[in-house]
């Protein structure tokens, strides 16, 4: 990932920031321009909009074969989080081993690495998640 | 003799601590390098080490302590006008941890950040230039992390203690639940522990890290201390020192005349190690999650190289109305632990080397 393109999504990465329509009330993440209901009535009315980090695990898998950055916690979670705003979004599950995990656990987003760029370079940061 | 003087109510508005959940005992890392665990056990007074995950790093340690600080309050953190990361483990050379730290606990972007480092007393460092910031009404609140994702040489003696950890102190002058009464620091040119720029592992003196270092510079700092506030060790409630290890605070609490009934409630290296720059400020944040108005605290921070930064605290009526509750205790840390063996332990903390 070139560094613009992870700076620019440092907000959302960091503080979960989406969006929300201030027409229809609906939460929005990652950010949204327009809102996929109210079209063009929502120009303008996007507002960032901080999730609380709360949710529920929705769906989940355990990956064996992982991709480079995370060799080292082998086998993890990944997992798709109904957050407290009715939006879903995918993230690891740390501080859970794999036998535990389960569909309705809550979890609670936490600030951990994502992965770097080698030895030198960039070091990549945002939420997890982990059992409340 | 001035320095450090506080008549502005300068303290400690909210606080928040971090540990990682894995532990290794002195036993496994023994058993490994064909030492006697006891002997270490019985001789360092650790049980057991936090190790950090592998995706965690003073970095996000920080984030956790400062978060756990904010949610116990109600501070904004757009009125926050410093954010100082004291450790000597930041995970970029040049590249301040303090943004990204800022950056993820949301304050505005007007604000200074700096990254200290001064071996084990980087923290408190960052808590006396907060004092400094906002008693002279420079910034309202300001941010002083200490953390430390420590190194110690396989094989080595401080393989046993070095651990991970952090906490945060959000110092202010509007509902203080902790009054700072006075900072005092004692400082010497001295080569006690070290670590040159490229090396993986520190180095140190053996025991030269004892009399001339550690209890020089603590136990100066503490009795000039006390001096100037006119105070005797009977007159604290509680006493906390930097902790490298449970036998050097233990010894220097009783040299200056400290009860175990005392230091015992901020001692908690023998469980989660030594933190470095985290260790006094976890020791700290372990007695204000039990502390209550009225009652006082000597915490002296040491750092090698050498200095020792000493606080006389006194806890405020505030506290009362302080929403501890609201992010985990130091013990709840303490008891949230996993163990490891050796090999996932070297694993986590990246001492084999991989294919890139």
């Amino acid at each position: 990932m070139s560094n613009p393109r992870y700076w620019r999504e440092n907000p959302s990465r960091y503080n979960l920031i989406g969006r929300r329509c201030e027409n229809c009330k609906g939460v929005f993440f990652p950010p949204r321009e327009i809102c996929p209901k109210c079209r063009r009535k929502s120009l303008g009315k996007m507002k960032a909009y901080k999730l609380t980090g709360k949710g529920k695990v929705y769906s989940f898998t355990i990956v064996h074969d992982p991709m480079p950055d995370f060799t080292l916690m082998k086998p993890y979670i990944m997992a798709m989080i109904e957050m407290e705003e009715g939006v879903r979004l995918t993230g690891q599950i740390v501080d859970c081993e794999a036998e535990k995990i389960s569909i309705g656990m809550d979890v609670e987003s936490t600030f951990r690495k994502l992965g770097q760029e080698g030895g030198s370079g960039i070091i990549r940061y945002g939420y997890k998640f982990r059992p409340v | 003799m001035m320095f450090g003087h506080n008549e502005k109510n300068v303290g400690i508005v909210t606080y928040g601590a971090y540990i990682p959940r894995f532990r290794i005992i002195p036993e496994e890392i023994a058993r490994v390098w064909g030492e006697d665990g006891q002997a270490m056990k019985s001789g360092l007074m650790i049980f057991s080490k936090s190790v950090p995950y592998p995706d965690e790093d003073v970095i996000t340690i920080s984030v956790e302590a400062s978060r756990n600080a904010l949610a116990r309050s109600k501070i904004d953190p757009e009125d926050i006008g410093a954010v100082y990361v004291g450790s000597e483990s930041h995970p970029y050379a040049v590249k301040p941890s303090g943004t990204i730290v800022a950056e993820a606990i949301g304050t505005s972007h007007f604000i200074t950040v700096a990254d200290y480092e001064f071996a084990c007393k980087a923290g408190t460092a960052a808590v006396q230039t907060s004092m400094g910031l906002v008693s002279s009404g420079m910034v309202k609140y300001a941010l002083a992390v200490g953390a430390d994702t420590s190194q110690g040489a396989p094989g080595d003696a401080l393989e046993y203690s070095a651990s991970a950890g952090g906490a945060a102190f959000i110092i202010g002058r509007e509902k203080v639940i902790a009054t700072i009464n006075r900072t005092f620091s004692f400082t010497s040119d001295t080569p006690d522990f070290w670590r040159r720029e490229g090396q993986a592992y520190p180095s140190h003196g053996g025991r030269f890290t004892g009399e001339p270092a550690y209890f020089r510079h603590v136990a100066t700092c503490a009795k000039e201390l006390m001096k100037i506030q006119g105070t005797k060790p009977s007159d604290y409630d509680f006493a906390v020192f930097h902790q490298p290890n449970g036998k050097f605070p233990t010894r220097v609490a009783q040299q200056l005349g400290f009860e175990k009934k005392q230091y015992e409630t901020g001692l908690t290296t023998p469980y989660i190690g030594n933190t470095y720059s985290a260790s006094m400020m976890i020791g700290l944040s372990a007695i204000l999650d039990v502390a209550k108005p009225g009652q006082k605290i000597l915490g002296v921070a040491f750092g090698s190289g050498a200095g020792s930064d000493g606080f006389d605290i006194t806890v405020t009526d505030e506290m009362a109305n302080y929403n501890r509750a609201a992010a985990p205790t130091v013990k709840w840390f303490v008891e949230r632990s996993e163990l490891l063996d050796y090999g996932r332990y070297a694993k986590f903390k990246g001492k084999i080397v991989m294919k890139e």
